[in-house]
């Protein structure tokens, strides 16, 4: 896509050095620092719901009540989506961010580096306040991660405010990280490289960024409305008072839609950066991938309410958000269809990055097609709530973001830490991840539509086999990543050194650069032609 | 590589700031949460304390945070470019308060025309009116709820209006001290941006009355049902960004005294008025569909 005319100068003899000790970590301005922090953060974030994702599984393994209290069920259902959606996919997508934007680009830094670390540190007091309400009295927040009104509301415990508090928070956080994402992206880019020459993961970054600030503040209102709600007597979802729950979902959900692609359009631009490099070939249709990420987040404003088909809505109102929601399969498919096109003739190897970002474009395109099936209202009315919706943002959030995510890692760890990782153990990691993921939530798609109702501890004898295959799987899987986090630390403490560019067919002016990437990268911007 | 095309970016070394910042925050939420919860049970807690120590650790870190801004910026380390960045991150930040006002309006607008009008039996509704809520008419301003809180309802003449004439005038009086700091007229610098502060500080004394008002001779309160809900969340948290803007403005004024900002370079200036003709446009709205309609 884009090639650095001239040598780029890397002066070593720059001001300021990385500094060492705690303070490196706390007073840093530095993109690759705060990148770092943002990743290992989301991977601790990414342990600890998983861990709850563990209790629901050991809970669900045999059909009645065992190991856990229902009350505390539900925290683990909701805190364990509340940490993966907030703490783990959303930063590990930042981290990325910070990381390769720059480089991509060719910047010295972020634009507001600043800004960009308080984004950061931000995020563990949220977590913390948020997971410190676990054990106050009356429990944590129960309600599910969409915390509908009057779950939310009349029926919440006393711990309801922090939760309301934890959010606003991390919502600040966000909208700060991708203000400083766009800017980034508007401002500081390499003379030569324009809009149209940008890599996809900043482009996807770029539409993503317009999304979080366009809907964490609508979450920041409804969660404000739940707090007046629920403590200050106004009835926004009370229909005594003149409200209405279901404007609560409304609302919930004019957040929650674009927040969905929000973690999804990132995973765009990684798989659109790994599927050539390991093809060895262009990417396939650069243009229309722009317009596709663009007509997908577009879309995602006017189809908030295919989350609510069961609701009640007038039946004009269904047809508008089913027919919405279908067109979203257009522009994906353009992007399905062009890494397809781009892996035709091509000379392609399988190492790990390539291999999750191709099990990333099977597997998402299984969740893409649950959701399709999701979004034909009459058939809806049979799916919701049950455990094929678990199936379908399952496939698309585990399979799909966080395959991404760890496609990115793998793609990117020689440029972080100047050493090839493990291949073999790599591979270990891969097949476990792909084998067991499916075994996890293949067979919930099947549970779901015999009727299996989800967010409830206990289920009817006959979904007992089921739920047996499916708890193994998530057991395997949840062990599958410590693999990862062995590959990583052992890739960060050393290992063969990695070459500028170890991928063959890669492109971008990250690769330009040496391997570990010097402390400031472009201080004089490359040229890009 | 002999010419720079490029000013060189100013990227600071490291900070204390965004850290202190953080834990500001987090003490924010932490003790604000807990004073939610200690009035709810009419409890004397810790949690005030913990937010109230929030908000100085926050005071302290912008504070710190400006002052180094401000030093920076006068020692000339800021490019054009760095400016470009400033500016924009400040649209966008707007931008995101815009968003955070339109989930209110699209809450009041949800409640005129679905809500309250389905709870009146239109639609399909006629049997939800007939036997969960038998005698609710559904009429706007909501002066009557479903479960029968009454509650008088604002007009727009009188305070609203003065408000509007007022908060549209200082746009104004804004631009006109922008235009003066421009064109290096200092005294009209001076002088317009004092009387946009006084005019900020009469709208807010104007919106307390107007409270005082709605409370003790009309009954309106908070929690009187969703008429009063919306009413009283948009105009107020319009008036906490109006307070905002205000102290913005205050300390525009110190700096403009203190001899600040060239034509050239006046970011936070730039900002701040932004900011205001952004709270003047929300006004506006506030006023057409709240109050008018």
């Amino acid at each position: 896509m884009s090639t650095v005319v001239g040598e780029v100068d890397q002066h070593d003899d720059h001001h300021h050095h990385a500094p060492s000790g705690i303070t490196r970590w706390l007073f840093t301005t530095n993109h690759k620092d705060i990148g770092s922090l943002y990743l290992w953060f989301s991977f601790i974030m990414f342990l600890v719901g998983g861990s709850m994702a563990m209790v629901i599984r050991a809970e669900l393994f045999q059909p009645g009540l065992q190991l856990v209290d229902p009350h505390f069920f539900n925290q683990m259902t909701t805190v364990h989506g509340l940490i993966m959606v907030f703490g783990a996919v959303m930063p590990a997508f930042t981290g990325l961010a910070n990381w390769m934007i720059p480089m991509m680009i060719g910047a010295p830094d972020m634009a507001l580096p600043r800004m960009n670390n308080w984004s950061f540190w931000i995020l563990p007091f949220a977590f913390t306040i948020l997971l410190a309400s676990l054990f106050m009295e009356g429990g944590g927040p129960a309600f599910g991660w969409t915390f509908y009104a009057p779950l939310s509301t009349t029926y919440s415990s006393d711990s309801t405010a922090l939760f309301v508090f934890s959010v606003h928070i991390m919502g600040i956080s966000s909208i700060m990280g991708a203000i400083n994402v766009i800017v980034t992206i508007m401002n500081m880019r390499a003379p030569g490289m324009s809009y149209m020459k940008m890599p996809l993961f900043v482009w996807t970054w770029f539409i993503t960024a317009f999304l979080l600030i366009a809907v964490m503040p609508v979450l920041a209102g409804a969660v404000t409305m739940v707090l007046t709600d629920k403590y200050f007597g106004t009835s926004f979802f009370d229909a005594a008072g003149g409200g209405d729950p279901v404007l609560f979902q409304h609302i919930f959900w004019f957040f929650g839609h674009p927040e969905v692609y929000i973690m999804i359009l990132p995973s765009f631009g990684i798989v659109s950066a790994i599927i050539p490099a390991f093809s060895r070939k262009r990417l396939f249709g650069y243009a229309s991938m722009v317009y596709a990420t663009a007509a997908i987040a577009g879309l995602s404003f006017l189809v908030w309410a295919h989350h609510m088909f069961t609701t009640g809505m007038p039946v004009f109102a269904e047809l508008f958000f089913m027919y919405c929601t279908m067109l979203i399969s257009v522009p994906t498919g353009v992007k399905v269809f062009n890494w397809v096109a781009t892996m035709w003739r091509g000379s392609i190897s399988f190492e790990t990055p390539m291999l999750f970002a191709l099990a990333f474009v099977i597997l998402f395109t299984i969740g893409g097609f649950s959701g399709l099936m999701l979004a034909i209202t009459p058939v809806d009315f049979q799916y919701h709530d049950t455990y094929f919706v678990v199936a379908h943002f399952h496939y698309v959030l585990v399979s799909g973001a966080i395959f991404s995510i760890m496609a990115a890692a793998y793609y990117w760890l020689p440029k972080w830490t100047g050493h090839m990782y493990d291949e073999k153990l790599a591979k270990t990691h891969f097949w476990a991840s792909l084998i067991s993921v499916n075994v996890l939530f293949f067979p919930m798609h099947f549970a779901g539509l015999a009727g299996m109702p989800r967010r409830i501890p206990d289920y009817s004898i006959a979904f007992a086999d089921i739920n047996q295959i499916v708890s193994i799987g998530g057991f395997a899987f949840g062990l599958s990543q410590l693999i990862f986090l062995w590959v990583v630390i052992k890739c960060v403490k050393g290992g063969e050194k990695a070459p500028a560019k170890p991928w063959e067919g890669a492109e971008g002016l990250e690769w330009t650069v040496p391997s570990p990437a010097p402390y400031h990268t472009f201080d004089t911007p490359p040229e890009v032609k | 590589m002999a010419e720079q095309k490029h000013e060189k970016y100013y990227v600071p070394a490291s900070s204390p700031w965004p850290i202190v910042g953080a834990i500001g925050l987090g003490l924010i939420a932490f003790g604000a949460g807990h004073t939610v919860i200690d009035a709810s049970k009419d409890a004397d807690g810790w949690g005030i304390n913990v937010l109230l120590g929030g908000i100085a650790v926050i005071l302290v870190m912008l504070f710190g945070w400006f002052r180094d801004q401000i030093n920076e910026s006068m020692s000339g380390l800021y490019s054009k470019q760095l400016g470009h960045s400033y500016r924009q991150g400040m649209a966008w930040f707007i931008f995101s308060e815009i968003m955070f006002f339109a989930a209110f309006f699209g809450a009041l607008f949800y409640a005129r025309v679905i809500a309250v009008e389905w709870l009146g039996g239109a639609s399909n509704n006629a049997m939800t009116n007939e036997v969960l809520w038998p005698g609710f008419e559904a009429i706007w301003p909501l002066t009557e709820t479903p479960g029968g809180t009454e509650s008088g309802a604002m007009g727009w003449t009188g305070l609203p209006l003065y408000n509007t004439i007022i908060l549209i005038i200082s746009s104004f009086t804004c631009h006109f001290a922008h235009v003066g700091l421009e064109k290096g007229k200092r005294k009209q610098l001076t002088a317009w941006l004092g009387l946009t502060i006084i005019l900020g500080c009469i709208f807010l004394y104007l919106q307390g009355a107007e409270y005082v008002h709605a409370y003790e001779e009309l009954g309106l309160t908070l929690d009187s049902g969703i008429y009063g809900n919306t009413f009283y969340m948009l105009t107020g948290f319009h008036g906490m960004h109006v307070t905002l803007g205000t102290i913005m403005l205050i300390v525009m004024f110190l700096r403009v005294v203190k001899g600040h900002f060239t034509p050239e370079s006046h970011f936070a200036f730039q900002a701040t008025s932004w900011y205001w003709h952004f709270v003047d446009v929300v006004w506006v709205c506030l006023f057409i569909f709240v109050y008018v309609l």
